[in-house]
């Protein structure tokens, strides 16, 4: 009992030491050497350089000094390869020796040493391991077999070792079979297609009856499993369900909530009429309470768990607030997650009990909790309306607390209380103000500002409150200073005569001084509403807000859906896919709930169609909560893009993004104040800048309109041959090609969807990652009948360039994602430029002169195309039909030089000189432009225009 | 899976390092230290994302564990299997300790090695895995031996080996519960809960087939229904000493069983049986939330005087049989952390003010069933602007008493063992009931 010894010689020459004891010829003394060799290596000393003397010690018939060697060599064989080897024949041997446990020892240690040479030896004694007589050697050698798969994936399936663990499966001994499944389950999802654990009726039935004779880890690995299986109909699926559920009565946590995963997958088949239906429904309950009055740890996982099922089906849980509510001596987290999924179930019947709960809360020790159990009594108010009034005079004794944040908190709560419920409790609006100076929270700082300027008009002293955040305005978040910038507008409009000169001061404080282009844009905006059209200014600064939602912090339903398939695992504790903190091709399988195939397809109980449903339509809501996943293109929510509702009230968003593409263009735009007509007038008063952000859309947008007539479309545009962007293979059966056209001074994607599958596809959407241009789908993808096996459909969608905007490479890259009812699927493709140059592309000779003139020469670039027997001017009209206007031509020698100009749809301008000889097909074509990125772009459209 | 599994110090010093899996590397070890065991924070989660590597903790005392992974693993799995770790190492050589540790850590490295195969967990079952791994090294054992081992630990009955032998046939369930309460000021009860347990220790020869009853309602009903009573002979020889009188059934919220527990017949028949592991287990854990008899209601009044005075008044009273003594009763109530001085009197019991604790502790060694007792204190505060209120945490309480206060109660645990001659009679069955306090509070 005296090993602790080991841990503590730290003295010199202490390898050497070693080296000399592992050598002795006393079996004791060897033993004890080899002892702290390890105890060294756990406290992470490198005793590599023993390496040989360690290995010497491996034959021996003690047990115990051998697992010591094992270990060692376990640790240090990869950076030592070629001694390694040394170990082999000592493996071989003890993979034939006459006590199983040696056997099983052997195999299990060879598969942890990743040197090649010595995978190579495995392979014989594994092949024997799994046709061993003994179990533990089998279920070793099971497992085996996936710690090969990591090293040699190509080595297992040449020797046939997965067939040989496909057999296991129906191995006579339960934990045989459970390393198995668990084997197989982990190198199936390295490959996603293969049918490598080939789930049928048969197989499913064997597992179900391990299930009842394994281990508790066995049941773990079985049950995992089993949710991957997608039954045939609902008989099956009911079957399966009643074999599973006696499950949810064991002792241990993990097969509970594996067996829990289990029965919310398959239920989504079972007819909801069913009586089975509700039984399970009554049964799932219980067991998931208990998991409550596990230790602290699991409790924490169960109730991240528990709050993904309250949002799938409210039902299970509603009557059981009460074992939710926090206790003293709950751990931090899991106080947190209890607070949640309150808040979840709160509804009228339990609202008074879920309130006077909260109120205690709120009087707590830590932060973060009082915060949000102050912010719980809010979403109250919000979620069950009878409740407000308490829950507003709750918020107003919290108040009266003077707790600094205890008060920020409230307010902050209590502006949403005010969306929900307008003109009902402005009462409190004088109890607020008294707390104006305490407030140094951005957020409630800014919902403070926003109550005073929607109730600018019943609270007397509105400007000199607002006057009095302007003084440290540039010390203020963004946050807080766009809030205080539409607050003045607001207030502005409601009482002109007194507030011109304040909202004069925040205007230029916003356009003039601030660096923060949306500051800046939302100044401009509010700037030009107000000089032009004070009622129009009214109509957009003081619209009826939309509603918001009910419910937040809401699971999008396809992620919430997705996460369901991994109840009890990593993914559920943070509502996060997989593939989100996964590494490599692990888990990056997207699963789903299966569809319900039963015929009666009744309707969604309306409770869950209310709680999943409201989600994708909630967009404008004022609460977002999913912000570290949008962008991510990975992550995209693919409800498809808003096509009603108006636009985040808060946010500037599309002027913001069109105003950088990239530093270097940036300059490019404020250089062109000449080429736009629609703008300058009018605005002499507003600085220089202004133009460069508006410029692009206004012109765009107009001028595609206006000009028109003038331009004409003599020829159609250049159109690009359809191509394959999606090969079915990669898409589950869905086959993409397309192009893109622009008609009509509309660009669209034209895209042919087939279905090569043999299941009807629906459900369909785009959607794009960000790009150069800011292409953005206008519309939904209109695929409104489903799409049957081997049908094919034409579809044209518009696209808008007021997406957001990055720089792609190459430039014209756009990456995409489609969904349908199967999966979700990603390619890129490529666009031709062309169709972003606008129709008002034709500039004025002298600007051109100038404009050529002023751009320098660095930014020149010269191109030949070569083999293009067209003479200039059918050139010219050819290239007319793709908004390439020639502005000029010269004849100089023989040779035909034409000046042409192109604008492109965010309002960066091309000039082109083409050169052409007769009799020469070659030409020379150069191209200026500010950005100067674009022009191996537009090279290639002229390239492609004339060509064709 | 698993990646690996670290064991630490308070201090952050490794004890134990084993690593299942290529991706995960030395530094992981350390990236645990810096951002968890020495980060300035208290703990926000038992779960930790550090660059993509995931990393679960658990601690004893002053030891943390850690399990390591960078895939989608089992959350659930890995905690449990933490726990059966803790257990398996404590069934071996006690407390988890640092020296505890240090002194087995071959022993552990042994273990870790047989439990947790490339990190899928396998036979964590103490009974099983002592009859090979044990502390004075490996005995030469017979070929026999070695297949009887090998089958034990793959086999269905992984929990009990074969050939056990007892000159006297005895078993002991204690049935041990613990009720938990959190009542309004008012004496409203907000929620209340029983969590018990059914420990049973055996010590029978062979492999006994058990059949366990109780006083489940759903049972009770359904051979209410069926007519004639089968247990007759079973009921006479473990009637339970209940306290809270003539309840006939009780309703049982959930219950989950010991892995020897054929579940599939439970759930078809609402049976229990099972063939026991020998020695100590954990047979089933329930919950009840119907009919509890709370065996002490606590009455708190607390009056603020001034701003420097702080008057307690709280009055217990026990609420079971007479003939029942309740015992180690402490009630514990808090104090402002500015309190300078207590001053209590109590008709019964110990009260102390322990300035540490920030509380008044108030012992009583045994208390009978219907009666009542009260503390008074007069808490001097010094005067402080700190403009936060007291946040008043909860009154609690603990106790012991001899009776189930969730009404449960055995009826039978018959045992069958066809292949040896000892019948369920020559058993020698001894029955125990024991509630405890859990979380025992009222709001003041």
């Amino acid at each position: 009992m005296t090993d602790s010894k080991y841990f503590t010689t730290t003295k010199k020459g202490e390898i050497f030491e070693l080296k000399a004891e592992l050598n002795s010829d006393k079996k004791e003394k060897k033993k004890e050497a080899v002892k702290k060799v390890i105890a060294s290596m756990t406290v992470g000393k490198d005793v590599s350089a023993l390496f040989p003397d360690v290995v010497n010690c491996m034959q021996t018939d003690n047990l115990e000094l051998k697992k010591l060697v094992y270990l060692y060599l376990m640790n240090y064989a990869k950076s030592q390869p070629d001694m390694a080897i040394m170990a082999v024949n000592t493996f071989v041997k003890d993979c034939e020796d006459a006590n199983p446990l040696i056997r099983a020892l052997a195999v299990r240690t060879m598969g942890c040493i990743r040197v090649d040479k010595i995978t190579e030896y495995l392979c014989e004694p594994l092949r024997k391991c799994l046709k061993d007589e003994d179990p533990y050697v089998r279920k070793t050698a099971a497992v085996c077999v996936a710690k090969l798969h990591d090293i040699n994936a190509q080595l297992v399936e040449d020797q046939g070792f997965l067939d040989t663990l496909k057999d296991l499966i129906s191995d006579s001994n339960p934990m045989v079979v459970a390393n198995a499944v668990a084997a197989l389950s982990e190198i199936a999802e390295s490959h996603p297609n293969s049918n490598l654990l080939d789930l049928n009726p048969q197989s499913i039935n064997k597992l179900l009856t391990a299930l009842n004779e394994c281990t508790e880890w066995g049941q773990i690995f079985i049950l995992d499993c089993l949710a991957n299986y997608t039954p045939r109909d609902d008989r099956e699926s009911q079957s399966i369900c009643e074999r599973v559920t006696p499950r949810l009565s064991h002792a241990n946590s993990a097969v509970v909530l594996s067996a829990v995963k289990v029965l919310m997958k398959f239920m989504e088949m079972l007819p909801k009429d069913l009586d089975y239906y509700s039984t399970l429904l009554k049964k799932l309950a219980p067991p998931l309470v208990t998991l409550l009055s596990a230790e602290p740890e699991l409790q924490y996982v169960a109730l991240r768990n528990i709050n993904l099922i309250v949002q799938k089906r409210p039902e299970i849980l509603k009557h059981e607030m009460k074992v939710f509510f926090v206790k003293y001596n709950d751990p931090i987290y899991v106080k947190l997650e209890k607070l949640d999924i309150m808040i979840r179930l709160a509804s009228q019947a339990n609202i008074a009990q879920v309130l006077a709960e909260l109120k205690e809360y709120a009087t707590e020790v830590d932060v973060d909790f009082v915060r949000k159990a102050v912010r719980a009594i809010g979403r109250c108010a919000i979620k069950v309306e009878q409740s407000a009034e308490r829950c507003v005079s709750t918020l107003l004794d919290l108040i009266q607390t003077k707790v600094n944040y205890v008060v920020q908190e409230a307010i902050v709560v209590i502006k949403d209380i005010f969306r929900k419920y307008p003109n009902k409790y402005e009462s409190v609006i004088a109890t607020l103000c008294e707390n104006l100076d305490s407030l140094d929270e951005p957020e409630a700082r800014a919902a403070m500002i926003w109550i005073v300027g929607e109730y600018a008009e019943r609270i007397d002293n509105a400007d000199e409150l607002l006057e009095s955040f302007l003084e440290g305005f540039h010390d203020e978040s963004t946050q807080v200073q766009l809030q205080l910038l539409t607050a003045i507008v607001k207030l502005f409009l409601k009482k002109p005569t007194e507030t011109q000169e304040l909202v004069q001061q925040v205007l230029s404080l916003a356009t003039q001084d601030s660096d923060n282009p949306d500051l800046r844009d939302r100044g401009y905006i509010y700037w030009r509403l107000l000089s032009t059209d004070p009622v129009a200014a009214k109509e957009v600064v003081l619209a009826e807000k939309p509603l918001i939602s009910e419910e937040t912090d809401l699971i999008e339903p396809t992620l919430l859906e997705e996460l369901i398939c991994h109840i009890g695992t990593l993914a559920s504790v943070y509502h996060k896919p997989p593939s989100a903190f996964v590494e490599g091709s692990r888990g990056v399988m997207h699963k789903r709930l299966p569809a319900r195939t039963g015929s009666g397809e009744s309707t969604e109980s309306p409770d869950v169609g209310a709680a999943g449903g409201s989600a994708p339509e909630a967009a404008p809501s004022i609460i977002p909560s999913q912000g570290d996943l949008l962008g991510d293109l990975l992550n995209l929510d693919m409800a498809p893009p808003t096509t009603s509702g108006p636009p985040p009230p808060s946010t500037g968003m599309q002027m913001g993004g069109m105003d950088l593409l990239g530093g270097g263009l940036d300059s490019l735009l404020g250089g062109d104040i000449g080429g736009s007509p629609a703008m300058g007038a009018g605005f002499g008063a507003a600085p220089a800048v202004m133009p460069a952000s508006l410029n692009a859309p206004v012109g765009g947008g107009l001028g595609d309109l206006f000009d028109l007539g003038g331009v004409g479309m003599p020829m159609g545009a250049y159109i690009p041959p359809k191509i394959v962007w999606l090969p079915a293979m990669k898409a589950k059966g869905l086959e993409i090609s397309g192009t893109f056209a622009r008609r009509a001074g509309v660009i669209q994607m034209e895209l042919i969807l087939t279905n090569k599958a043999m299941s009807v596809m629906t459900d369909f959407a785009i959607q794009f990652n960000r790009n150069s241009f800011g292409l953005a789908p206008a519309g939904p993808l209109q695929v409104l009948t489903p799409l049957g096996p081997n049908q094919t459909i034409e579809v044209s969608l518009p696209l808008s360039t007021v997406g957001p905007v990055m720089k792609m490479d190459p430039l014209n890259n756009l990456q995409v994602a489609v969904k349908n009812n199967i999966d979700v699927f990603y390619f890129s493709c490529q666009y031709p430029i062309s169709m972003l140059f606008v129709e008002d592309g034709k500039m004025e000779r002298q600007v051109f002169l100038a404009t050529w003139k002023d751009i320098p020469n660095d930014n020149e670039s010269q191109f030949q195309i070569k083999d293009c027997h067209l003479n200039s001017d059918a050139a010219s009209s050819k290239l007319q039909g793709s908004n390439i206007f020639t502005i000029a031509k010269r004849t100089v020698e023989g040779q035909d030089m034409l000046y042409m100009s192109i604008k492109l749809s965010n309002g960066i301008w091309v000039l082109a000189e083409l050169r052409v000889q007769a009799g020469n097909p070659n030409y020379t074509i150069s191209l200026k432009c500010r950005a100067p990125e674009v022009s191996q772009c537009v090279f290639q459209c002229y390239e492609a225009v004339l060509k064709n | 899976m698993i990646g690996g599994l670290f064991i630490y110090n308070h201090k952050g010093e490794v004890l134990i390092s084993r690593v299942y899996r290529d991706d995960i590397g030395r530094n992981a070890v350390d990236a645990f230290r810096v951002n968890v065991i020495h980060a300035r924070q208290q703990v926000r989660s038992p779960v930790t994302n550090i660059a993509r590597t995931s990393f679960f903790h658990v601690k004893r005392s002053n030891i943390w564990l850690a399990a390591v992974t960078k895939q989608n693993v089992n959350a659930a799995m890995v905690f449990e299997f933490l726990y059966k770790m803790c257990d398996v190492m404590t069934a071996y050589f006690g407390k988890i300790s640092e020296e505890n540790i240090k002194n087995n850590f071959v022993l552990i490295y042994e273990l870790l090695d047989e439990i947790l195969d490339f990190g899928y967990p396998q036979n964590s079952e103490t009974g099983a895995l002592k009859t090979f791994i044990t502390q004075t090294g490996i005995k030469s054992q017979s070929k026999e031996e070695q297949s009887q081992i090998t089958s034990q630990v793959t086999g269905q009955i992984g929990w009990r080996r074969e050939g056990i032998k007892y000159r006297r046939n005895e078993l002991f369930l204690d049935v041990l519960e613990s009720v938990n309460l959190l009542m309004s000021p008012q004496g409203q009860v907000l929620s209340a809960h029983v969590s018990g347990r059914v420990v049973m220790k055996s010590y029978l020869s062979g492999m006994p087939e058990c059949k366990f009853g109780m006083n489940d309602k759903i049972v009770i009903d359904k051979q209410g229904k069926g007519g004639a009573s089968e247990e007759a002979a079973g009921k006479s020889d473990l009637g339970g000493s209940g306290g809270g009188g003539g309840k006939q059934s009780i309703a049982i919220d959930d219950c989950t069983f010991h892995q020897c527990v054929r579940l599939s017949k439970f759930d078809a028949e609402r049976s229990i049986s099972f063939i026991p592991p020998d020695g100590e287990c954990e047979l089933m854990r329930y919950r009840t939330t119907k009919d509890i008899i709370l065996p002490f209601r606590v009455i708190p009044l607390v009056r603020e005087v001034g701003r420097t005075k702080l008057e307690v008044k709280v009055v217990i009273k026990s609420n079971f049989k007479p003939s029942l003594l309740a015992q180690k009763i402490e009630v514990r109530i808090p104090t402002p952390l500015n309190t300078s001085g207590v001053q209590v009197i109590c008709m019964k019991g110990k009260a102390k003010y322990k300035a540490s604790e920030n509380a008044i502790v108030w012992k009583i060694k045994r208390m009978a069933g219907m009666k009542e007792s009260q503390i008074s204190a007069e808490i001097e505060l010094l005067p402080t602007n700190d403009k936060k209120k007291w946040a008043r945490p909860p009154i609690s309480m603990n106790f012991e008493v001899p009776f189930a206060p969730s009404g449960l109660k055995v009826r039978y645990l018959k045992v069958f063992e066809p292949k040896l001659n000892y019948s369920d009679h020559d058993v020698i069955k001894w029955v125990r009931y024991i509630g405890r306090s859990g979380i025992y509070e009222t709001r003041c």
